[in-house]
């Protein structure tokens, strides 16, 4: 094949070192090498007609522009072979991207049997990974050259991950499991992004991918887990705060600007009124309602947007939290 | 029609019987229940004149607030609000009326030959619909606004607390405006081509009409319903959309898409069809591949009908259904893909003059030719699949939606400008700022591209720092072509102050509309023109003393079949 040839001849030349080159981020994940290659066949076919087009275009302007002396010479108005030639030469050229296109696409969505899974929630504005022994973080922790699957649900409305590394992008639509699966190639720092449009602060709906050295995930879960099982109750609750999303929406200092619940901070065994009128006083059983069945009892002032966090905490969990916020004073 | 009588009264009298339709009758009342299609043409003119400077006040302060990373003057709601009527403002108040229903009104019956629309009264509601629509708009900016993206996607759209159903009400309105021109344009070409017209030898920019009418009048009714649907969602609470209701939210995307893919094609078909007049009329050749032109224009309104779920590859669709998809969109590059090539066969030995229709048609080809071929990318699977929602596909459809419809938009308002209102413009300026928009479109959108593979996504009203330098070169390109625009907005305008009086025919064009006077008479024609097929310059000759060109009647017999146009007539 050589335009696929021009295609790898020309990721040499725009390899830039370990920053990707001038068109990608670094290569993360087993299909990245195929998706960038295919995108420099295009870019290899698109220029060859775009310059062609643009050359010619300017040929004819300056050839037969419009000067005393010169005037219209007569050429034939259609011409049946030159037509079909210049039809039929792009399309084939369209049935093999497509084609490549659709292998690539096959690869990734087909995950190899046995794939290491993840959990992952998308809400309103914050990720949760969560592992197969119950450890959850809001940054997505890597094994290195292991197919991952991540099992994807949201919270709200639709949100997309994407991890431009990966080359891998996938909508997580509420109601419904998504999936997508990759396998990494170098350890390091990636950026993972909201990709579709969530609301007032979808640009901040970002998350570090961390691939860990070979052989390094497994102890760094293990320590994961007995940091949880260690810590004394306020400060899991801490923890959990920044882990389970609670810190996009709520403050726990005086400055809530862009979060969209109360702050924390001070309202333990406060009264409260609420959006019905009545009023109720921040108890342990209030926190945990709020937890469990947000909309509920949703104080004055603010909008019934919190999710319900029913099945993904469990009761040590939540009396962490309650201890945490307690800890914050009245 | 009533007025039949006084027309054929004045109509023999060979010259100048009838004022033109600027003059013809004076005061507010005479534009207000007008029904020649000239003045609502130009009345649509003006009010999408307006909602464009809207909307690209807002570009132009969205591209402010990004060139830093952090905020510099939007909060994070006022950036999403921000976007939304930016790209819902363009869209529907400024892209898909822009050629059909300003252009278009003015200039199909005029180049068909004839004295009006089919439905003058229908003609004059769908104006008045736009503009109720646009109210709508404007309303649902002051009801708190809206913050959806112009696409609406639920169950965002459902649960957010802005006005949507203000904003979607809008959108069902202005639906059943373009339906409206949409059916008139159809009737009107179908039932009223006056004797000679047969369909070849319709000027292609009518084929492209006719060709967007059909997208109009099939596709649109499906975007009112889905407007509607949302509206019964959130008011009434049963669950469409809504998968906490027992709804299916990519449903939504599926009828947004049925809508919105073929949508694109109405704001691009009519553009190409712009774009055949002036490479043709400008190298003085008959469009190469005439046919195979006006063919294409019905060949992609369909095809464009089934390839919606290439903006669905990620949402959730089956690998089967998303294959499908892909192969489709491809099969609808081809045609586009051929009209370019026939616009430079028509330049081959031909007598290129760079007036600045022209140049607009040449930035048209260069511009479009990027947005094409970029779709490429989109098509392919894999590719997508990076690039989607990023700004590689906010580059694409600004490349072909700018760089396409609005370029093609200034190169047709250029082009019939003298006609439309009897004045020349200062050609040299005019050409500075074709020059300028071009530069400063290029330097806009092109970072673009290296912004959204890099993994920049879209909508975003903050950003990581590695994206500084190309946002900021974007955000310099948008300003220059802010300045390029209002000097074009300048030459225009001064030109209807202090420009020389038009003569009928400016650039030597062949169809009908540069046989009456410029501007036209109220009726369009004193007496009925004879037709004959378009794309004939032999006889179009320049005279001096006119400043314009003018028909001479001698045409040799053999050079006639020499230029061997397209006039057998199939009808
Ligand atoms: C007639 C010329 C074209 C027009 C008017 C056009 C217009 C558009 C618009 C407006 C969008 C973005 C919609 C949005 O998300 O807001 C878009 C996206 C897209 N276009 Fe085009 N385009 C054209 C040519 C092409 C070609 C030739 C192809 C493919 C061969 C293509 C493939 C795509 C795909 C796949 C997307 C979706 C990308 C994504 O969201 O991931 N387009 N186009
Ligand atoms: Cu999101």
């Amino acid at each position: 094949m050589s335009v696929s040839s021009l295609g790898i001849s020309l990721t040499g030349l725009l390899a830039a070192g370990n920053d990707g080159t001038i068109a990608f981020p670094s290569q993360g994940s087993t299909v990245a090498p195929a998706v960038d290659s295919l995108f420099y066949i295009i870019t290899a076919i698109s220029a060859f007609f775009f310059v062609l087009i643009v050359a010619v275009m300017i040929y004819f302007v300056v050839r037969y522009r419009r000067r005393p002396g010169h005037d219209v010479e007569k050429s034939p108005s259609h011409n049946t072979a030159l037509e079909i030639t210049w039809s039929v030469i792009p399309g084939l050229l369209l049935v093999y991207i497509f084609a490549q296109g659709f292998l690539t696409f096959l690869d990734m969505r087909k995950p190899p049997e046995g794939a290491y899974e993840i959990q992952v929630v998308g809400r309103k504005w914050s990720w949760a990974f969560q592992y197969p022994n119950g450890v959850v973080q809001n940054e997505l922790h890597l094994p290195l050259d292991r197919p991952v699957r991540l099992v994807m649900s949201s919270e709200d409305v639709i949100h997309s991950l994407f991890i431009p590394a990966f080359r891998v992008k996938q909508d997580l639509v509420p109601g419904r499991y998504s999936k997508v699966w990759f396998r990494t190639t170098k350890p390091g720092e990636y950026r993972l992004y909201c990709a579709e449009y969530c609301g007032q602060q979808h640009s901040t709906m970002v998350a570090d991918v961390i691939v860990h050295e070979a052989g390094e995930f497994e102890p760094w879960l293990q320590a994961e887990v007995d940091r949880m099982n260690d810590l004394p109750p306020a400060e899991l609750g801490e923890l959990l705060y920044q882990r389970q999303g609670c810190v996009q929406c709520h403050a726990i200092d005086n400055n809530t600007t862009g979060k969209v619940g109360p702050s924390f901070l001070g309202t333990f065994g406060t009264e409260q009124p609420l959006a019905d009128g009545q009023t109720v006083t921040v108890d342990e059983n209030y926190i945990r309602q709020s937890i469990l069945d947000p909309v509920s009892q949703v104080r004055a002032g603010y909008q019934p947007v919190m999710p319900t966090y029913q099945g993904r905490l469990k009761d040590r969990e939540i009396n962490a939290l309650v201890e945490f916020i307690k800890s914050l004073g009245q | 029609m009533s007025d039949n009588a006084s027309r054929t009264a004045t109509a023999h009298v060979h010259g100048h019987s009838e004022e033109d339709y600027l003059r013809c009758s004076h005061g507010w009342k005479s534009w207000a229940f007008t029904l020649d299609h000239k003045r609502i043409g130009v009345m649509y003119l003006i009010a999408i004149l307006i909602s464009f400077l809207l909307g690209g006040v807002m570009a132009l302060v969205l591209r402010a607030e990004l060139f830093t990373p952090d905020k510099l003057f939007l909060s994070e709601d006022m950036y999403n609000q921000m976007f939304t009527l930016h790209g819902a403002v363009m869209t529907f108040l400024f892209l898909i009326p822009s050629i059909p229903a300003a252009l278009g009104n003015f200039m199909l019956p005029v180049m068909l030959g004839v004295k009006d629309v089919a439905f003058p009264r229908m003609n004059l509601a769908s104006f008045y619909l736009w503009v109720f629509g646009a109210i709508f708009f404007l309303m649902a900016i002051l009801l708190g606004g809206l913050d959806t993206g112009w696409t609406f996607y639920t169950p965002y759209s459902t649960t957010t607390n802005t006005a949507v159903i203000a904003a979607s009400m809008g959108v069902f309105i202005l639906g059943f405006s373009s339906i409206f021109t949409g059916l008139n344009f159809l009737v009107t070409i179908n039932t009223m081509r006056p004797a000679g017209m047969t369909w070849f030898r319709m000027p292609l920019f009518l084929w492209s009409l006719y060709a967007t009418s059909i997208i109009q009048v099939l596709a649109t009714p499906v975007l009112g319903i889905t407007g509607l649907l949302l509206i019964a969602e959130r008011t009434l609470g049963i669950g469409i959309f809504d998968p906490a209701r027992g709804g299916d939210p990519v449903l939504f995307q599926h009828f947004f898409w049925f809508y919105s893919h073929p949508a694109v094609y109405i704001m691009i078909l009519p553009a190409m069809g712009v774009v055949s007049e002036l490479v043709s009329t400008f190298s003085r050749k008959p469009i190469f591949g005439y046919r195979f032109i006006a063919y294409s224009s019905i060949a992609i309104a369909l095809l464009g009908f089934l390839v919606w779920g290439h903006h669905m590859f990620v949402s959730g669709q089956s690998a089967l259904a998303a294959t499908v998809f892909s192969a489709l969109t491809f099969t609808v590059s081809i045609p586009s893909a051929i009209k370019v090539f026939n616009w430079l066969a028509t330049m081959y030995k031909g007598a290129i003059s760079l007036e600045t229709p022209m140049c607009y048609a040449l930035a048209f080809i260069f511009l479009f030719g990027i947005g094409g071929l970029t779709g490429l990318y989109l098509g392919a699977l894999a590719t997508d699949v990076h690039l989607h929602d990023t700004y590689f596909v906010v580059a694409h459809f600004h490349y072909v939606m700018v760089g396409g419809t609005l370029i093609a938009f200034l190169g047709g308002l250029h082009y019939w400008w003298p006609k439309m209102f009897g004045r020349m413009y200062n050609e040299m300026w005019a050409r500075i700022a074709c020059l300028i928009v071009f530069v400063g479109f290029n330097a806009t959108f092109f970072p673009q591209f290296v912004l959204g593979s890099r993994g920049m996504p879209r909508r975003y009203a903050r950003y990581d720092t590695e994206f500084v330098y190309f946002h900021q070169f974007s955000t310099s390109g948008a300003m220059l072509l802010g300045c390029g625009l209002m000097l074009c907005a300048g030459v225009l305008i001064h030109s209807l102050l202090r420009g020389r009086k038009a003569p009928a025919n400016p650039w030597g064009s062949s169809t009908l509309e540069w046989k009456c006077s410029s501007p036209p008479p109220h009726h369009n024609f004193d007496w009925p023109p004879v037709v004959s097929a378009p794309y004939q310059y032999d006889h179009i000759v320049y005279d001096p003393n006119h400043q314009g060109y003018v028909e001479v009647e001698d045409i040799p017999e053999e050079e006639d079949e020499l230029t061997n146009a397209p006039v057998e007539s199939h009808s």
